[in-house]
């Protein structure tokens, strides 16, 4: 503990005592203010002890824990610079580490230790600039101490305290300062001081990441560490009936076969041993009588309930008796896919069960729910349970499961087994193995008056609730509604901003499961709404972009990006021959969205030239980092829009692997251009708010080009 | 079995039609090289195989005996694989990361066949290299960068 500032635990059990008793199962999410894009929520947290979230050592490096997960987005990079900036460090010693699962770093506002809801940097925005504030603090005191001179002659630059021409290191002062009390107040650095926050900085995990060092969750290997796969369910929620192992044993390499409650789990030496293996299983399973998903049937299901009364999510005024006064009305339904997150690195766990606890290697963005899951399977409390955080290969949501699937499973196959097991999935495991973006039908019918104003707004949603039946349901269900279905439909300016409304949800039962997808309720509502309105603004003769400035002039942060990517993309000005342009504008996670596609379709191929990307997301941390997140949702969300589908016949997933579950490649990416608004409004995310315009901004383009309004994805081949 | 990974003759215990990239990272314990959809549709797995980009996922190890096996881990040593790392950092290219030992294993491959490619030849020699992180305009911007420095 000599290289560590060792500080008072006053403010460490404080914290702790948010969540003691309450860790296991009833994750109370005091502040959950996700859909509102708090930006403040660190202010009502206890200061925090600033040993969590940083170490010095002796040799002036400065270490930095991560309380969230690095999965791309880049909080390895932003949360030192928060530190960096009240420390005053020298960058080039900064370091960072994954936290391990601990109270002190559950999010300041969900109440769990958690990556997601593009969160990350507005709700550690104080809470780490606080942790570099009382540590530049305390190593003035300590420097003050050891030169015995008044603390208020003393600065701090670059990583030193310097008196006159006099200068300690922070390292040289680490023993001092262990010595000392953590002061009970912090003044944080006004703007005009800062080094790092608001300016463009190179990744900090950009060096491991090229030359092959980076560890990810697959890529932990330890002596005596085994490989296992999983033969799991055909169709979900079936039963394994009976299993002839005889021939997978016999595979050279394989170990042991064990039953798990998700399946057959083959343990090896080597993964390919363990495929072999697992091809090589005689499985039966109890479909028998079970319901089997299928995609035509079920569209029609969804088509039907669309247009039957569902649970009231939003009402106002008197729809019936004012769309008697309607000029036009509209009438539109729109039909989104079951999508997977595919990130690149297949999911994978590593779990060591020994006679003090548990070990668990993984990426995963949701350390809390895993810790409880496997604590509950073995017996032991939370904090027997260490999680070791690897960069995650990719995240999107799927690595944030309220119901710690993958890691409940790694877990199970390493008890059945009474080994270290590294449970891996294939890339097929991935695809067909549910935790998708649900599929959803909206039916939207909006009465016009003569200007081209809506009158009145119906529209009724169908889908799964991602919420339902996990420990989030106590929060974010309320009154039948799972918030997250409904986002950026009911709370949309367009609905709240017409007298009469009404938003209905069926919320549909089944056995597929489904999850957050990188801008969850966003991802199809986006769509939805920027496509309608679009068709509001042709059906009333109106141009797009001053149709959605008139209907959102009382909302300046949307009015801001809108104008802004109207503006960079040249809206009204001349293009190429047969490109076209499409505008979209969207709110999500905090931060406003408004992007411009430049399209043209050839022979029924949708070709996106160009994205102009304008963002509000109020203080931008670090302004490369943003930019690099919209390039990325533009992509994400483009292999989406264009051609990615997962689908079911005879209860089962039709795709497999990336010939099939078709996502975005280097032919069909865009250039994108990405423009920041000036703006100190509230912190929104980043990290999703790119995904939602996109596709309407494309699919609107497509309009423009060939008159065909796109209301289902993908676009597919809709357009031959 | 007998590989030279990396100008190293390493003898692994491994089966015939194992792929060289479980051979790689299994046996071999280097991991750099990445593991994404087995079956060649993502490029994870890119390594050359006498100075060509192959799929390490779907070549068998027997098919790599008496060649050069090069991965990511000996790119540092590499004047091409060196101008592209370097272009990769300025041009801070990565997000996860997963993706990107396939993506400078193709990239080097691309500019050790063409030294200025264009927009176009990007596009075809990197397409098979997926990125669900969506970096593809910066590793575009990145390998015209090594260009420019190779040149």
């Amino acid at each position: 503990m000599n290289d560590m500032i060792n500080l008072s635990r006053r403010s460490f059990i404080k914290s702790t005592a948010l969540v003691a008793g309450g860790l296991v199962v009833a994750f109370s999410i005091p502040q959950a203010k996700r859909f509102m894009g708090v930006a403040n929520a660190a202010e009502a947290m206890p200061l925090p002890a600033p040993n969590a979230f940083l170490r010095i050592g002796a040799d002036d490096s400065i270490t930095v824990m991560l309380a969230h997960s690095e999965m791309g987005q880049g909080v390895w990079t932003t949360l030192p610079m928060l530190i960096a900036d009240e420390l005053d460090a020298d960058w080039s010693k900064v370091k960072v580490e994954h936290a391990p699962a601990a109270p002190a770093y559950i999010h300041t506002a969900y109440g769990i230790q958690i990556t997601g809801g593009s969160s990350t940097t507005w709700s550690e925005f104080d809470r780490y600039r606080q942790a570099g504030a009382l540590t530049r603090a305390l190593l003035l005191q300590a420097a003050a101490k050891q030169w015995n001179v008044p603390v208020a002659g003393l600065r701090t630059e670059n990583g030193a305290v310097i008196n006159g021409k006099k200068k300690l290191t922070y390292g040289q002062l680490v023993e001092t300062a262990s010595q000392l009390e953590t002061p009970t107040s912090v003044t944080l650095k006004k703007p005009e001081q800062w080094k790092f926050i608001g300016k463009a900085t190179k990744r900090l995990d950009s060096a491991e990441k090229i030359n092959g060092t980076a560890k990810f969750g697959q890529d932990v290997q330890f002596d005596g560490l085994k490989v296992a796969m999983v033969a799991r369910s055909p169709v979900f929620g079936t039963k394994l009936k009976s299993v002839d192992d005889s021939a997978a044993r016999q595979v050279p390499g394989v170990i042991k076969v064990v039953k798990v409650p998700t399946g057959v789990a083959v343990i090896a030496e080597y993964y390919w041993a363990a495929k072999q293996g697992r091809e090589a299983l005689k499985l039966a399973w109890d479909l028998d009588g079970h319901d089997k998903p299928d995609s035509a049937a079920l569209l029609k299901q969804y088509q039907a309930l669309a247009q039957q009364p569902g649970v009231q999510a939003a009402k106002a005024g008197d729809i019936a008796s004012a769309s008697k006064q309607a000029k036009h009305t509209i009438t539109a339904e729109y039909v989104l896919p079951y999508l997977s997150h595919a990130p690149m690195e297949p999911l994978n766990c590593a779990v060591k069960i020994s006679d003090q606890g548990c070990d668990i290697w993984t990426g995963t963005q949701m350390q809390t729910t895993d810790q409880a899951a496997a604590a509950k399977i073995l017996g032991l409390k939370p904090d027997q349970v260490k999680i070791h955080t690897q960069f995650l290969g990719g995240g999107f949501g799927r690595r944030a499961n309220p119901r710690a699937d993958f890691v409940s499973e790694a877990v199970e196959v390493a008890k059945a087994a009474g080994l270290p097991v590294k449970t891996v999935w294939s890339r097929e495991d991935d695809v067909k193995g549910g935790f998708y973006r649900p599929m959803f039908v909206h039916r939207a019918t909006v009465a016009l008056d003569q200007q081209g104003k809506p009158l009145a707004w119906q529209q009724t949603l169908v889908g799964q609730s991602i919420i339902k039946g996990t420990p989030f349901e106590g929060v974010m269900i309320k009154d039948g509604i799972d918030a997250t279905s409904v986002e950026g439909v009911a709370d949309s300016p367009y609905v709240k901003g017409t007298a009469n409304h009404q938003v209905h949800l069926h919320s549909v039962q089944s056995d597929v499961p489904v999850l957050w997808w990188r801008s969850v309720g966003h991802s199809h509502s986006g769509f939805v709404m920027e496509s309608l309105i679009d068709e509001l603004a042709h059906a009333s003769k109106q141009d797009p972009l001053a149709y959605r400035r008139q209907l959102l002039k009382d909302h300046p942060r949307h009015l801001a990006a809108l104008n802004l990517a109207a503006d960079k993309a040249g809206w009204g000005k001349p293009l190429p021959s047969g490109v076209f342009r499409g505008i979209a504008v969207h709110e999500s996670f905090g931060s406003y969205v408004a992007q411009v596609a430049e399209v043209s379709v050839k022979e029924g191929e949708v070709k996106v030239h160009r994205v102009v990307v304008a963002i509000d997301c109020g203080l931008a941390v670090n302004p490369d980092g943003v930019k690099a997140q919209m390039e990325s949702s533009v992509a994400y969300a483009l292999g989406a829009a264009l051609s990615s589908e997962i689908s079911f016949k005879d209860g089962q997933v039709v795709q497999s692997n990336f010939h099939d579950y078709q996502v975005l490649r280097m032919k069909d990416m865009p250039k994108v251009d990405v423009h920041i608004v000036a703006s100190k409004e509230k912190m929104g995310g980043v990290g999703e708010p790119g995904v939602p315009p996109l596709a309407p901004a494309v699919a609107n383009a497509v309009f423009a080009a060939t008159g065909k309004r796109i209301r289902r994805l993908p676009i597919g081949d809709q357009l031959a | 079995m007998k590989l030279n990974i990396n100008g190293k003759e390493t003898d692994l215990n491994v089966s015939d039609d194992m792929p060289i990239l479980w051979a790689i990272r299994d046996v071999a314990g280097m991991t750099g090289t990445k593991f994404g959809c087995g079956m060649a549709q993502c490029g994870a797995c890119t390594v050359h195989l006498d100075g060509q980009a192959i799929r390490s996922c779907v070549t068998p190890v027997s098919a790599a005996v008496g060649k050069k096996i090069t991965t990511i881990e000996a790119m540092q040593e590499d004047k091409v694989g060196q101008a592209v790392q370097a272009a990769w950092q300025q041009i801070d290219v990565v997000q996860c990361g997963y993706c990107q030992s396939g993506q400078i294993m193709s990239a080097t491959s691309l500019l050790k066949q063409n030294p200025t490619p264009s927009d176009a030849d990007i596009d075809a020699a990197m397409s098979g290299n997926i990125c669900r992180c969506g970096t593809y305009q910066r590793i575009r911007t990145a390998i015209h960068e090594a260009a420019a420095k190779l040149a």
